[in-house]
């Protein structure tokens, strides 16, 4: 297969490391990327903390590979959303009926934060944290607020917002449905500890409810959020950290097989001569041996990269590589860094290795049988990255953690 | 190729030293250690990669 022309859709870091990786891999043909934004997506781990808590500009939220469009000869064609695409030929539609043909396509389309509501029924203020002008609208309307923020969910988006925001010195309440924060991916006496983290702060930690309405006072403004318990929480600010969606529609009726996201072999290959990355891809991972999609920034620069090998080798005739990966991630929550390697489950059992649960320095274990799928670390990049390595080599339980 | 830290970006993620053990180490103090300010050209491919996946872009390398 001739490799003339690709098309990569998404131009946050997926999109761009692919794009990148394309060129680094020795391809020198027509390479455009094209994104539904007006301009290039920033950075995004900056937005739930640095430039909400106005200690990064704008300007310096970009992407890493931003400075590189030109050098790299890429086609970037921002405000260009797709609205069609076929698997079986590379045909891209955009929103205003103009048609481009691929030979390889790598979908990148990342993910769109939930909304609690439909927007239209929602009051003012009311935010999701996805994109830049999502985090400086929040950050405006913080700095004018006169009274408290809600934060919608505790998983890791929302419990950043709640750190920057009561570090600012605003009154927040976060509300989770679940028993503890983070429970879909951590067991509950770490959430529990991250809870206790937030209540130490001075956040009121509500768990174990869920919100019921949001609440407009006269003129249209948030007022209150109404729990499922029937108590009311005072509003000047909601945000929502309910998660995100992968963004499929546009491959509604593609031929590809889309699930929780754009369905992938264990080689990121969705069909041929097209391939997924990023937050959108789901993929089976060999080294856990199950399905994953992960909403993470290095795990976008992995992906992105194997997602182009993943292209050229076909077009070569080369033997397409398994795209294992332990997935890894940081979260900042006031003095804590909370970093992550691997993908343990809420079922998992928690083993404290290092220090005390919930101590300013430790670090825990995830065990399911005689695997370890996961080592969370608080204030421990050392560990975490040693753990992270050795998972790489082999889950075992005596190899990750010893005997 | 010569390795420059700036240190007001870097927050010990450790991803480096993941990547090139043999030039990053952070240590139990959490503090990253160059280990070599001047790898070999053997170690680039590995010290590009430790560059590129920075969190914050806080390892330059000058040729």
């Amino acid at each position: 297969m001739d490799l003339e022309r690709v098309v990569v859709v998404g131009a946050s870091l997926a999109g761009l490391t692919a794009a990148a990786s394309l060129r680094e891999q020795g391809w020198d043909g027509h390479l455009v990327v094209v994104d539904a934004a007006m301009e290039l997506p920033a950075d995004r781990p900056p937005l739930s903390k640095q430039v909400l808590a106005g200690t990064m500009d704008s300007a310096a939220a970009r992407q890493p590979l931003a400075d590189r469009i030109d050098e790299l000869d890429i086609d970037l064609r921002l405000g260009h959303r797709v609205e069609g695409f076929g698997a079986d030929d590379h045909r891209i539609k955009f929103f205003n009926d103009h048609e481009l043909t691929a030979d390889g396509v790598i979908v990148a389309t990342g993910a769109n934060a939930r909304w609690p509501a439909p927007r239209d029924e929602l009051p003012a203020g009311v935010h999701v944290v996805r994109t830049l002008e999502d985090s400086l609208a929040l950050k405006a309307e913080l700095d004018t607020a006169a009274g408290p923020l809600v934060v919608l969910g505790a998983g890791f988006i929302g419990a950043e917002v709640a750190a920057t925001a009561r570090t600012a010195g605003h009154d927040v309440t976060m509300i989770e449905a679940a028993p503890q924060p983070l429970a879909r991916v951590l067991p509950s006496e770490v959430g529990a500890a991250v809870a206790k983290l937030h209540r130490d702060h001075g956040v009121d930690v509500r768990v174990g409810v869920g919100f019921a309405s949001i609440d407009a006072g006269p003129g249209g403004r948030v007022e209150s959020v109404t729990l499922s318990d029937g108590s009311v929480v005072p509003a000047s600010v909601v945000v929502a950290g309910l998660g995100a969606d992968p963004s499929i529609e546009w491959l509604s009726g593609s031929g590809l097989s889309l699930g929780n996201g754009v369905v992938c072999d264990e080689t990121l290959l969705a069909a041929p001569g097209v391939t997924a990355a990023g937050d959108v891809a789901n993929w089976f991972n060999p080294t856990f041996g199950e399905r994953m999609r992960v909403e993470q920034w290095d795990h976008a620069i992995e992906s992105g990269r194997a997602a182009a090998v993943r292209l050229l080798a076909e077009a070569g005739g080369d033997a397409p590589q398994p795209f294992a990966s332990v997935p890894w991630f940081w979260s900042d929550q006031y003095d804590r860094k909370l970093q992550m390697a691997g993908r343990p489950s809420g079922n998992d059992e928690a083993v404290v290795i290092d220090g005390e649960l919930g101590a300013e320095r430790f670090a825990v274990a995830f065990r399911r049988g005689d695997r370890c799928t996961g080592v969370l670390a608080c204030n421990r990049p050392r560990l975490a990255v040693v753990s992270r390595t050795r998972m790489t080599q082999s889950l075992a339980w005596d190899h990750v953690v010893g005997a | 190729m010569k390795i420059v830290i700036d240190y007001d970006l870097c927050e010990s993620n450790a991803v480096c030293m993941g990547i090139a053990p043999e030039v990053f180490d952070v240590r139990d103090d959490d503090l990253l250690y160059l280990l070599d300010e001047n790898p070999g050209d053997d170690l680039r491919p590995k010290v590009e990669e430790a560059a590129r996946r920075c969190p914050k872009q806080a390892i330059l390398i000058q040729d």
